[in-house]
């Protein structure tokens, strides 16, 4: 990590790299928390026709999420008396950890990203893929049988939608011709659309097929309902997390909530332009740059939730069904119809 | 196996259309206790008990289906209506205590007072944090009375008039 | 694939294997290759405290045996002691969602027994009364099924559009959930000043509302897939089961007690269509149900044109005693078909009530139907029989 020059200033390795951890470090309860009070508390409760928290810290309830995490935070630390101790522990951390190190290649401007990795695509998927293992851990170690159904479905599940997602970021890439997920950013920002290039080029026009499947299978990520399965409410009662309480059971809400920011954040990069607005550059993207991002994620996240409060849930068979039989064959077609269309333009 | 169906958008599309035209709407939340809806006037909310009517009859204790009316009484002499008549007994109220942490609400003991001695209101905030203070005497009964609503009309075509 | 012919087993069941689960304590060491869950007394999905022993291979049910019991109150014990106004009271209980359906039959039976007939006024009161409670107790099923199979949002439409139906109620009566209005021989009061404006009111919110439910989640592909086919009753095996109301008319079976038994109440007098759906299966017991609470609103509507003044109360005397005679009323109650027979030996309260309930036959065609499915069809199946604990308890 070189020194990084931001607004002029000229920051020392040892200060570049302490800022960037205590983002990445902030930037996740941060962001569960923005999307767990906005999205799960006021748009859910208003899409039910209620109003959600009112009272905590005054307006609006704004203090909800915070007092809950603190409620968490003073809780008895219970584990069951068959439960595998060490691997019950750790299965809570490595969910988690998937989450953070999404977002160390996401950019919020020009120059501010954590670490520009070439191969940032696939690293960010790649990576996104270690919940899995979490999940196993915490359905195993629970010594639950609920708990135990939940992570297997959970598992199938996600390994099944690993495809789709890869799939309709691979017509992205294409399309950028580059994995680097700045060079993404600035591939749409410095396009054109038919030689119009006020608006750029977000890939979302070009992408629709590619949107749509990123959308449905991070929802299949990140286990919202249609895809709950493994956490199916009215039949396991939180499936894998059952046995979990206090500050354990925070670490799932906040790895649930921020791999969606972070899941959020990757579909806006990589089809709506990230931070780029077409025709600023500099140090105005700088500033200008994370609040346009969050922007964008907050409607892509929008999208999300507002399914996930609508639909209910596919059965596991049917879900598989429609991974390997709808999602992977359009995906497939997807890619041929954007190489084809690279090649010809 | 299982067969997913022709997907249709449309059945899809609708139901989005429903919660997104729901969240629009204002919510139909009323914030107890910073705002409060006043319950029907018939609403079962506590009983009041107008002692004067009261005779010590035990029609009330003996129809209740939980047994949680007490009531007890004795007979005093009081002076005759006119001249030359004989003193008359009354019956006075020692104790007549409703235990709230049984009743359950139906309203039988209300129905069958001969003499209108209970009243139905529709007050409901009462709760306590001692079940012992559930209990209410004669005292706090006859303080209900304040809340009883008057009797109100009835619907086009009843036949009776408006009764507790 | 045709509904009226027997399905075949999907496994075979191995009857010495189950008898350990006759005296409701599993031990797990016994199978090693299939799993036993307990949908146990205390689960989201299981609508109160039912428990399910649910044998699995997988995801699949290989056996499920419902143990029923957790919420036995011994009503029809309570019955030997009390007198009729305070069984009435007692009898709400049973079925709390539609309460007032349940006050009905017993009193008929008691009125039949007298040889009382209560004043036409009265009579169409009841009938919008019990119409109302079915619109209740249906507006939860369409929410709580969809729940059940997943989506969120349904539950809190079925909750805010049932406030308008329990204030009504409560306006009458006095009582939101148990208004013990029903007294032998009639009603215990009239209906208040405009109550029959808000009524009629209500009933286009309800209308709005089950469209509303028709577009959320009777319209969902998702829902269809998740409900189509599965638990299939076929019509033969649903009648020899006992299971009667709406999930009969879903498997084709075209009997309604309002129209077909003995009639009661005002029905004769009401031009309502009967709904029946050829499939048996999730779905259509969730569209009947729709359908029915469409139809429950325009009953109430003709209902409400028609109510003829007069008085509410026939002549009876102060203090009842029902002479002596038996007799069996049966009535359709939102969840089926709902009988007493009242055995009377002139005191003021019944010799012995035998109570028959709808769940109770409901639920015991659950370990026919849930074998083979999987575990998340289960919970369909639960949602889409509808039954209520206190009802299969009492």
């Amino acid at each position: 990590m070189s020194a990084l020059p931001v607004l002029a200033l000229q920051l020392g390795w040892g200060t570049t790299l302490a800022i960037k951890t205590l983002i990445i470090l902030a930037i996740i309860p941060l962001g569960a928390l923005i999307l767990g009070y906005t999205f799960l508390l006021k748009m859910m409760s208003h899409m039910q026709s209620r109003l959600g928290p009112m009272d905590p810290g005054g307006f609006h309830g704004w203090y909800q999420l915070v007092g809950d995490g603190l409620k968490f935070l003073q809780k008895e630390d219970i584990m069951p008396a068959q439960a595998d101790r060490r691997v019950f522990a750790v299965a809570p951390a490595v969910v988690v950890l998937s989450t953070f190190l999404v977002f160390l290649v996401i950019p919020i401007g020009p120059d501010l990203v954590v670490k520009n990795l070439d191969v940032g695509v696939f690293y960010a998927l790649a990576v996104s893929s270690l919940s899995v293992i979490g999940v196993l851990m915490a359905g195993w170690a629970s010594a639950n049988k609920y708990a135990l159904l939940g992570a297997l479905r959970a598992a199938a599940q996600l390994i099944a939608y690993e495809l789709p997602l890869l799939l309709a970021v691979v017509g992205v890439v294409i399309q950028a011709s580059t994995m680097n997920l700045q060079g993404i950013v600035l591939a749409q920002q410095n396009g054109a659309i038919f030689g119009f290039s006020g608006l750029g080029q977000p890939f979302i026009l070009t992408q629709f097929v590619g949107f749509a499947l990123f959308l449905v299978a991070a929802q299949a990520e990140l286990t919202q309902t249609p895809f709950d399965m493994p956490v199916a409410e009215s039949e396991l009662v939180a499936g894998y997390m059952v046995e979990y309480t206090g500050f354990r059971f925070l670490f799932f809400f906040i790895g649930e909530f921020g791999t969606a920011f972070g899941f959020a954040a990757i579909a806006a990069t990589l089809f709506l332009g990230g931070w780029a607005i077409p025709g600023v550059h500099g140090t105005w993207a700088n500033i200008l740059g994370p609040f346009v991002l969050f922007a964008k994620l907050m409607a892509v996240a929008f999208i999300m939730f507002w399914v996930r409060f609508t639909y209910p849930r596919l059965r596991e068979d049917q879900l598989q069904a429609v991974a390997w039989k709808y999602l992977i064959p359009l995906g497939l077609a997807n890619i041929l119809l954007t190489g084809v269309f690279k090649v010809a333009f | 196996m299982p067969q997913l169906p022709k997907p249709k958008l449309p059945g899809l599309i609708g139901g989005l259309g429903v919660t997104l035209k729901t969240m629009l709407r204002p919510a139909v939340t009323v914030q107890y206790p910073h705002e409060r809806e006043a319950p029907a006037p018939r609403a079962r909310g506590v009983i009041a008990l107008k002692e004067e009517n009261c005779t010590s009859c035990m029609l009330c204790a003996r129809q209740c289906p939980d047994w949680c009316i007490y009531i007890e009484g004795h007979k005093e002499q009081r002076p005759p209506r006119r001249e030359g008549g004989r003193p008359r007994s009354v019956n006075v109220l020692d104790r007549f205590d409703i235990d709230y942490a049984l009743c359950m609400y139906c309203g039988i003991c209300v129905e069958v007072c001969p003499f209108d001695a209970l009243f139905w209101s529709p007050e409901f905030e009462y709760s306590e944090f001692q079940i012992g203070r559930l209990l209410h005497d004669k005292v706090k009964l006859g303080e209900w009375m304040q809340t009883v609503p008057e009797p109100e009309p009835l619907e086009v075509g009843a036949e009776s008039k408006g009764k507790k | 694939m045709s509904t009226t012919e027997a399905r075949p087993p999907a496994f075979q069941v191995d009857r010495a294997a189950l008898r350990h689960l006759a005296d409701a304590q599993v031990n797990v060491e016994l199978d090693t290759g299939d799993m036993i869950l307990n949908l146990g007394p205390q689960h989201p999905a299981t609508h109160g405290t039912l428990r399910l022993v649910v044998r699995l291979d997988g995801e699949r049910v290989v056996s499920a045996d419902p143990v029923i019991g957790y919420m036995h109150r011994g009503y029809e014990k309570l019955t030997e002691f009390r007198t009729y106004p305070q069984i009435t009271t007692l009898i709400n209980r049973i079925d709390w969602l539609s309460s007032f359906a349940n006050e009905v039959p017993f009193l008929n039976a008691a009125e039949q027994l007298m040889g009382i007939e209560a004043p036409p006024r009265s009579q169409y009161i009841r009938t919008v009364l019990t119409e109302l409670s079915r619109i209740a107790t249906f507006l939860l099923f369409l929410g709580e099924m969809g729940l059940q199979v997943g989506a969120l949002t349904p539950a809190f439409y079925g909750f805010r559009d049932r406030e308008h139906i329990l204030n009504l109620i409560e306006a009458a009566t006095g009582g939101r959930f148990h208004p013990n209005f029903n007294r032998i021989g009639g009603l215990k009061d009239d209906l208040p000043w405009g109550w029959i404006a808000e009524c009629r009111s209500a009933m286009k919110i309800v209308l709005d509302a089950c469209d509303d439910f028709e577009d959320l989640v009777l319209g969902n592909e998702i829902f269809e897939a998740r409900t189509r086919g599965i638990g299939i009753v076929p019509a033969g095996v649903g009648a020899s089961y006992g299971v009667s109301g709406s999930n009969l008319r879903a498997s084709g079976v075209d009997w309604d007690l309002r129209r077909d038994a003995r009639p009661y109440l005002v029905y004769p007098e009401l031009d309502f269509k009967v709904w029946t759906h050829p499939d048996g299966d999730s779905y259509s017991r969730y569209w009947i149900r729709l359908q029915e609470t469409r139809e429950s609103a325009r009953m109430v509507l003709q209902c409400l044109d028609q109510i003829p003044a007069g008085p509410i109360m026939a002549k009876v005397p102060r203090i009842i005693k029902v002479p002596e005679g038996e007799t069996w009323v049966e009535t359709e109650n939102p969840l089926g078909q709902m009988g007493y027979y009242v055995i009377s030996k002139g005191a003021t309260g019944p010799f012995r009530v035998k109570i028959r309930s709808a769940s109770f036959s409901n639920v015991s065609i659950l370990p026919w139907l849930l074998r083979g499915v999987y575990v998340p069809d289960v919970i369909t199946i639960l949602a889409s029989l509808y039954f209520i604990l206190g009802d299969i308890d009492r």
